[in-house]
């Protein structure tokens, strides 16, 4: 079986469109070239998942998307109107461990719904504990941080950036400090939730295996500078199961244009 | 627990016993080693002639102002020599390098500026707070993960909010430790504030201490001594060790 290539979903009005985004960063003793020339379009309820070696500029795109860092040229797009900063409609979980350790469960769920007008305390309450419930941590919402395992607290951000419902759910390689096994179950909620909360989601990931197991499209990016080279559709139902024979596959397939790449860069 | 409250007392107990000891061995004139009896004995006779709870009263006003005053002050100061480099640059060197200066240093400043008044003595405290309070603000501040703030920023919280829910909070247990360091160097300063500057205004621990020195008292410097350390394990077993104790298990710091 062949992958192949797609255009993005041209029907559905994009969601994210970002067009010729560059970035560079100035460090004390080079100027790095993040992202050269960056154009996608991601549609309204799109699962997409950016691939690529670390330094490859992905997550800075995700923060571009989020507003928490601007590009250098080129337009970025939510809805059709230019992000100028952070905003409740696009939520990010990050990678680290970014819950505050001076709140409970509820009170870390609780911080994004306080920053929204004209919801009511008993409302917001309502909602934090249906997405703690949700990711299934209801009974652990008076918990400490610290109480927790890596991968409930990976549970609680994600309750944390849904509960302020965003259209948009932006994920920096947020399973990436997990054992597998709990990877694994996090695979599964995270699709259950998508389907029933049709969020569109960016997931930044290096794992090829997480991207195809989780995308509708992947987006393959090559470092030095961070551009984009080729995007793969993942037509496969859903839910999926990360050891699949075909979801091995496309990660086959796509992992060997990966090293291609790679290769590629280190030869020139 | 009991078995550790134990081990306390027999620890004491054994030293005061070694200290009776001592006396009885009659190594040392009695004028330089008074017996714990006669310490307890001028406790004793100060508590209930009421110059000792007089004197406590003060001393903890004086000082609870003047803490105040350094917090107030140290404060905001240290959350400005995070935040902005200029002030980092200007106020953090000079809180650096007053820090350094040992708070005795201030008295003959305080006396000829202020006289032999309350305020002089404040201004001691303030000088022995304010600095070190900025630079543990200061650092508190610093070491906060930057992941916290972005995390909010990605929620929406800005400026003050910011401030106020993320900053503040994440560098409590720093604080809480500077505050902790700058009530033990209010307390030093005012001490030696008290010992050096005679007023009239009120006679604190300090004055008492000095009186007994000028008197040959030693059951009394030894007794008022006594007091001023009882004050101290007082405040922080009251005010700090339970702050301490929350954080520790709300953050997970807490040794077992």
């Amino acid at each position: 079986m062949a992958v192949a290539e797609v255009n993005p979903a041209k029907t559905v009005p994009s969601k994210l469109v970002l067009e010729h985004v560059s970035k560079w960063f100035q460090t004390s003793t080079l100027t790095v070239h993040a992202l050269d020339d960056v154009t996608l379009r991601i549609a309204e309820g799109e699962f997409v998942c950016l691939v690529g070696p670390s330094g490859c500029g992905k997550s800075t795109l995700l923060n571009i998307i989020a507003g928490l860092e601007r590009p250098d040229r080129g337009l970025v797009q939510a809805d059709g109107k230019t992000i100028v900063g952070p905003g409740p409609h696009r939520l990010v979980m990050f990678q680290e461990a970014s819950l505050f350790p001076w709140l409970t469960v509820l009170g870390n769920v609780l911080f994004g719904l306080k920053l929204i007008n004209g919801v009511s305390a008993a409302e917001r309450r309502e909602r934090a504990e249906y997405f703690l419930e949700l990711v299934g941590l209801k009974k652990f919402m008076h918990s400490n941080v610290h109480e927790l395992s890596g991968g409930m607290k990976q549970r609680v951000a994600l309750a944390r950036a849904l509960a302020p419902n965003p259209s948009v759910l932006l994920m920096d390689e947020p399973f990436g400090a997990l054992d597998a096994l709990t990877r694994e179950q996090l695979y599964g909620d995270i699709q259950r939730i998508w389907s029933q909360h049709r969020k569109t989601i960016v997931f930044v990931t290096h794992n090829v295996r997480e991207a195809v197991c989780l995308g509708d499209r992947v987006i393959l990016f090559s470092p030095n500078p961070g551009r984009i080279r080729e995007e793969f559709a993942i037509p496969l139902p859903r839910p999926r199961d990360i050891n699949s024979v075909d979801l091995a596959r496309y990660s086959t397939e796509i992992t060997r244009v990966l090293k291609g790449y790679v290769q590629t860069e280190v030869a020139g | 627990m009991i078995a550790r409250w134990l081990a306390a007392a027999l620890f004491f107990v054994l030293l005061v016993a070694a200290w009776y000891l001592a006396v009885k061995a009659h190594i040392w004139s009695p004028i330089l080693l008074p017996s714990p009896i006669s310490v307890a004995d001028y406790v004793k006779s100060a508590v209930e002639d009421g110059t000792l709870w007089e004197a406590t009263q003060v001393t903890v006003r004086r000082l609870l102002i003047g803490y105040g005053l350094g917090i107030l002050v140290g404060l905001p100061l240290g959350l400005l020599t995070a935040s902005s480099r200029w002030c980092q640059d200007t106020i953090g060197v000079l809180a650096l390098g007053l820090q350094t200066l040992p708070s005795v240093c201030w008295v003959p400043l305080a006396l000829l500026w202020f006289g032999q008044t309350e305020a002089a003595l404040l201004f001691v405290v303030v000088m022995g707070t304010l600095w070190s309070l900025i630079i543990a603000t200061d650092h508190g501040v610093r070491t906060i993960p930057p992941i916290y703030t972005r995390a909010a920023r990605s929620m929406g919280s800005t400026g003050l909010h910011t401030w106020t829910h993320v900053v503040l909070p994440a560098a409590l247990p720093f604080l809480l430790s500077g505050m902790k360091q700058g009530w033990a160097f209010a307390w030093r300063s005012l001490m030696a504030a008290e010992i050096y500057v005679t007023i009239l205004t009120g006679f604190g621990l300090g004055h008492l201490l000095h009186y007994g020195r000028e008197l040959n008292a030693m059951d009394q410097v030894i007794g008022v001594m006594f007091i001023i350390v009882v004050i101290g394990l007082a405040v922080d077993k009251t005010l700090f060790a339970p702050i301490e104790q929350f954080l520790h298990r709300r953050w997970g710091t807490a040794r077992q």
